[in-house]
């Protein structure tokens, strides 16, 4: 096997871009940029970016949920975001993003979903679309982040009860969020851990897993991605970590 | 997950079923259930079914996906209509493909496909009966239904559900424990070397809480990992 520069780096505890180890590269956060969206959020990564949209609609409550709201993630790696993407049904890697990140949300019980329900028979549907523009590596921590972050500014629209209508441009108020879930995902590569890894770093990935942490420290979701196994003894290290970084990434979210 | 139950999921140490906090349920594994397959397996955890069946290597079609210094594995998770309560409706679904791909991860680390090039192993998993812990039940199925196709393997794969219901942490969570319960947790290891190559939790838990679920999941996955060693070798004693 040739080796990278990259992978050369790394085992010197180095990277390319000059971080060490465990930096984050430089995360910024812009919320409402997107006028026609309930709520928004552009979030950079380095040279990684996604922006989220969520948008708000009256819906009808799933038989087994009555009384509370719906919450639909979905993601889009579009084409220009990578020489490597292609247009088409979505593919699996953006099934389980969306997925994960769906989890993070739901189960942190960052919404209240029973406080979207409208009357018996309608319920607001939360739709959260992740759009990735531009795909240097972390996607799932960006996506997660930016998807947070438009959750904390969407709006409820204001609504004429009697036709069930939207009224377009009025609204009541913002969407309660109780909690706030951060996505960490721990990279192994070799028997070094990195964090946040650029797409170059990402093809000497061998596992990775995936944290999301909210506030008060709980873990709300986890998913182990990659080829390759991790040892029981590496996970409390890798939750370890998540922690403290959660912390850290969560002052970005105003 | 998450629901809102009436029912009481644990009393007094019992769980709906009967069972204790650490009991998984009834464990049938029935092997060379398809013979037309390399291998295959039916494995059931009370009233979950899965049925897995293997072929390959075999030459990778369409050849575009070849790969010319290793062989890939592909997996695919599927739930029968009739597997559940309300139909399902047959096909592709964000969840089963979802699935499908952290069941590639799951197994793959244990075999050598860099000695199959331009080859693929298919690992079918079909859930013919639903009630919990569908995912961890085929990996289950899947892992020996590989070893009884003969292709070398480091370890077998073995799977289990772990969770909490009403502040009580379980293992091998069935249909209303998983619906009803506010974590749960689905993990695959090799027990042998605790390499661990799925891991996937939702709800919320403190570090120490799922520090002791990762040690009862260890805990049943030795023990179905000895279940998954008999039917191995009962398979080989006829």
């Amino acid at each position: 096997m040739i080796e990278t520069n990259s992978e050369k780096k790394i085992k010197d505890n180095k990277r390319l871009d000059g971080r060490s180890l465990l930096d984050f590269r430089k995360i910024n956060v812009e919320t409402d940029v997107i006028n026609k969206a309930q709520g928004s959020a552009h979030v950079r990564i380095g040279n990684t970016q996604v922006i989220v949209g969520v948008k708000l609609a009256i819906g009808e409550p799933y038989a087994d949920s009555i009384g509370q709201g719906n919450l639909m993630c979905s993601a889009e790696f579009t084409p220009m975001s990578s020489p490597n993407f292609e247009s088409g049904p979505p593919s699996p890697n953006s099934i389980e993003l969306a997925r994960v990140i769906d989890r993070g949300i739901r189960e942190s019980k960052s919404i209240n979903l029973e406080n979207l329900s409208i009357d018996e028979k309608h319920v607001w549907t939360v739709f959260v679309d992740i759009h990735i523009i531009s795909h240097d590596g972390n996607l799932m921590d960006a996506a997660a982040l930016a998807a947070i972050s438009a959750l904390k500014t969407a709006k409820i629209p204001k609504i004429d009860k009697e036709k069930m209508q939207v009224i377009v441009g009025e609204y009541e108020g913002n969407i309660p969020i109780d909690h706030v879930p951060i996505n960490v995902t721990v990279c192994k590569i070799g028997d070094k851990t990195i964090l946040d890894p650029t797409s170059v770093e990402e093809e000497l990935i061998d596992a990775k897993l995936s944290i999301s942490v909210r506030e008060d420290d709980k873990i709300c979701a986890l998913q182990k991605q990659g080829k390759e196994g991790i040892l029981m003894e590496e996970i409390e290290k890798m939750i370890d970590l998540a922690i403290s970084k959660s912390n850290e990434i969560r002052k970005m979210v105003n | 997950m998450g629901g809102k139950s009436d029912i009481k999921l644990i009393d007094n140490g019992k769980r709906i079923d009967g069972r204790s906090l650490d009991d998984t349920r009834n464990v049938k594994i029935d092997m060379d259930i398809i013979n037309v397959a390399d291998g295959s397996a039916r494995v059931e955890f009370g009233n979950t079914i899965a049925l897995s069946s293997v072929y390959g290597p075999r030459e990778l079609f369409p050849r575009f996906m070849q790969k010319p210094n290793t062989g890939i594995l592909r997996a695919k998770y599927n739930m029968a209509p009739f597997s559940v309560d309300d139909r399902k409706r047959p096909g592709l679904d964000r969840r089963s493909q979802e699935i499908s791909k952290v069941m590639v991860n799951a197994i793959e680390p244990m075999l050598f496909l860099e000695d199959y090039p331009k080859s693929v192993v298919d690992v079918f998993v079909e859930i013919i009966q639903a009630d919990g812990s569908t995912r961890v039940t085929g990996i289950n199925a899947a892992s020996i239904a590989i070893a009884a196709a003969g292709i070398p393997m480091r370890n077998i794969v073995t799977s289990c559900s772990v969770g909490k219901i009403e502040d009580s942490l379980v293992v091998d969570l069935d249909g209303k424990e998983d619906n009803f319960g506010s974590c749960d947790l689905a993990i695959a290891m090799a027990t042998e070397t605790r390499e661990i190559t799925l891991l996937q939790m939702d709800g919320a838990v403190s570090k120490d809480e799922l520090k002791s679920l990762l040690e009862k999941a260890e805990n049943t996955c030795k023990k179905i990992f000895e279940k998954q060693k008999e039917a191995l070798r009962n398979l080989y004693k006829k």
